[in-house]
């Protein structure tokens, strides 16, 4: 277990000391964040109508909840990388605890996730977001929020163990996500949704994470929905974490 | 006697269809270098990851270190280095954070596996390099660094798969003679290779592998016997004293010498001085030469001469 710990800690210290090093990597964790969030807001906002709230104060849970799920992306090229270069044998065949490798991964998006959310907190807040919460309030979304994406870099792990090369994690990745992200009530209300759309919506557990972040940040009304996202959140970490350690183990062929 | 530092027995391992390793025995004291030899394809990385603990065989035992590689596999894991195919470093960590990163992971603290990284730098001639991102290193720098990492935890047992694949003649030079170093110090080798040169001048053993199965084993100078051995050229200045050429170099071969090409070509087995030797005995028959030189049987060679076969590169360019 120290190993476990120690070695983690090694490895995400490898990919973050490169972060300052990589402009384009860091720009991908900060401008591009702020640049979808001004478009949607300037863009869309005006045309979306969101009975009872600013567009803004109704955007920031679910582009933040949307940035936080992309937030892992790193990990499936990464690892893919790693796996291409020769990496991953070379730490297969050192006495390291075998899930260093990809705690390590997961623990640095933490890192990059608490960045992002920084940043477009931060930008909101610029142009008019306001909570409507108490401290422990804010502080449950945040948990949510890093939980959330914690949970969503293992689904990227398993992905980028999986994939043949870095392009195909790319747009597997988005195949999977982006329509989760869309059809919930990220950017707009789920009622103005076709029929079908709306059932998928509703189950989606991007909405209920989204919801749950307006409960606790805005004030939306709660329903289930802080609890669901918790348990959404740490479902998804039960099932893909086993499977990514499992997946390493063999790694290229065992 | 002590037991193999390396050994394999009845090793099979597949891959869907395909019988990477087909039933392979090998065996090789503590101390010394074995060479497995054979072309793209032949299984040689392989049998490489069976023994680092990458791969699981399907049948056979394998032992690393005294220590069955599958049952006892994080023992193994501590007392080997690996050096892959692809030097596998971090290109956006310097030299220095490379070789730190691998010593923790190896389960030392950050100071000593600083000190162990800048030792090594050293001695592979990086120091200067040391601060830069190994993104900046030439393919040889890489190979050097890769080597370094490998060593990081001073292993008794070392495996190096084609470790001078891809380099210009120069760095070559270099890297053998940092293996050769390693051997002084009593680590075991084990290195691929696809060159005859290279297995000759290493190894104190070479197993030749062709399609998962080891066809030929021995020391060097037994497996160029049984081609046939080296073989000296001779151009002369003058064609028309090839006889007297002939005549003079016949003592010095079992086999007559022949005439190919304007160039008296004959098999030799003592190597040393015998090219001074050959020169002498044309320069007393007044021969004129142009160049003579000696050439070591080539992989090709090896094979041909073995299996009755060329190596099969075209059909085995997929290498991973
Ligand atoms: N992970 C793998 N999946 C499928 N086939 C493989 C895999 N690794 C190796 N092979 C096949 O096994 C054979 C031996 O490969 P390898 O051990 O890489 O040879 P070498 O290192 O001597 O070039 C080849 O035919 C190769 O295509
Ligand atoms: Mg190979």
């Amino acid at each position: 277990m120290r190993r476990l710990v120690s070695d983690t800690l090694v490895v995400a210290e490898r990919n973050l000391v490169r972060l300052p090093r990589a402009p384009d990597l860091l720009l991908a964790f900060t401008v591009q964040p702020v640049m979808f969030l001004l478009l949607f807001v300037y863009v869309f906002g005006g045309a979306i109508s969101t009975p009872g709230y600013d567009y803004v104060d109704f955007l920031i849970p679910g582009i933040i909840v949307q940035n936080i799920a992309f937030g892992g992306f790193v990990t499936a090229l990464g690892l893919n990388e790693d796996l291409h270069k020769g990496l991953i044998d070379r730490f297969r065949s050192l006495p390291m605890a075998r899930p260093a490798v990809l705690a390590g991964r997961t623990l640095s998006d933490v890192v990059t996730n608490s960045l992002s959310i920084v940043v477009l907190l931060v930008t909101g807040l610029i142009i008019g977001f306001s909570f409507d919460a108490s401290p422990p309030e804010i502080l449950g979304g945040v948990v949510l929020l890093l939980l959330f994406g914690y949970a969503f870099s293992w689904v990227f792990a398993l992905l980028g163990l999986l994939v043949s090369s870095p392009e195909a994690a790319s747009s597997l990745g988005f195949i999977a996500v982006f329509p989760l992200t869309f059809v919930s009530s990220a950017f707009v209300p789920i009622d103005s949704m076709p029929a079908a759309l709306q059932a998928f919506a509703q189950v989606n557990p991007f909405t209920v994470t989204v919801d749950a972040m307006r409960a606790l940040w805005v004030g939306a009304p709660a329903g289930d929905n802080v609890w669901g996202a918790f348990a959404w959140a740490l479902a998804i970490l039960a099932v893909f974490a086993p499977l990514a350690v499992a997946r390493y183990r063999r790694a290229a062929g065992g | 006697m002590s037991p193999p530092a390396i050994s394999m027995a009845g090793v099979v391992k597949s891959f869907g269809d395909v019988r990477a390793l087909d039933g392979v025995d090998l065996e090789t004291p503590p101390g010394s270098v074995l060479g497995l030899l054979g072309p793209n394809g032949a299984g040689k990385t392989t049998a490489v990851r069976l023994l680092t603990t990458l791969l699981v065989p399907d049948a056979g035992t394998i032992r690393v270190a005294g220590l069955d590689v599958v049952r006892e596999a994080a023992d193994v894991r501590r007392r080997i280095g690996l050096a892959g195919q692809y030097a596998a470093i971090d290109d956006n960590l310097t030299g220095l954070e490379n070789l730190t990163m691998v010593g923790r992971l190896y389960g030392e603290a950050r100071r000593t596996a600083r000190r162990r990284g800048l030792e090594l730098l050293e001695r592979f001639g990086l120091d200067d390099a040391s601060r830069r991102p190994a993104r900046t290193y030439s393919g040889g720098m890489r190979r050097r660094l890769d080597l370094a990492a490998a060593l990081v935890a001073r292993p008794p047992v070392l495996f190096l798969d084609e470790p001078t694949t891809g380099l210009d003649p120069r760095s070559r030079l270099d890297l053998w003679q940092m293996i050769e170093g390693l051997v002084v110090d009593g680590t075991t080798v084990l290195l691929t290779t696809q060159y005859m040169d290279e297995a000759d001048r290493l190894a104190d053993s070479i197993a030749v592998i062709d399609r998962g199965r080891v066809i030929a084993d021995g020391t060097p100078d037994a497996l160029k016997d049984r081609v046939g051995g080296e073989r000296l050229e001779v151009r002369l200045a003058d064609g028309a004293a090839a006889p007297r050429a002939l005549e003079a170099l016949a003592p010095l071969s079992d086999e007559p010498p022949t005439l190919e090409d304007g160039a008296v070509k004959l098999s030799v087995r003592g190597r040393s001085g015998t090219i001074v030797d050959a020169v002498r005995r044309l320069d007393e028959a007044g021969v004129g030469v142009d160049d003579v030189g000696l050439r070591r049987p080539t992989l090709d060679e090896v094979f041909l001469s073995l299996t009755g076969h060329a190596t099969r590169r075209d059909d085995q360019e997929r290498d991973r």
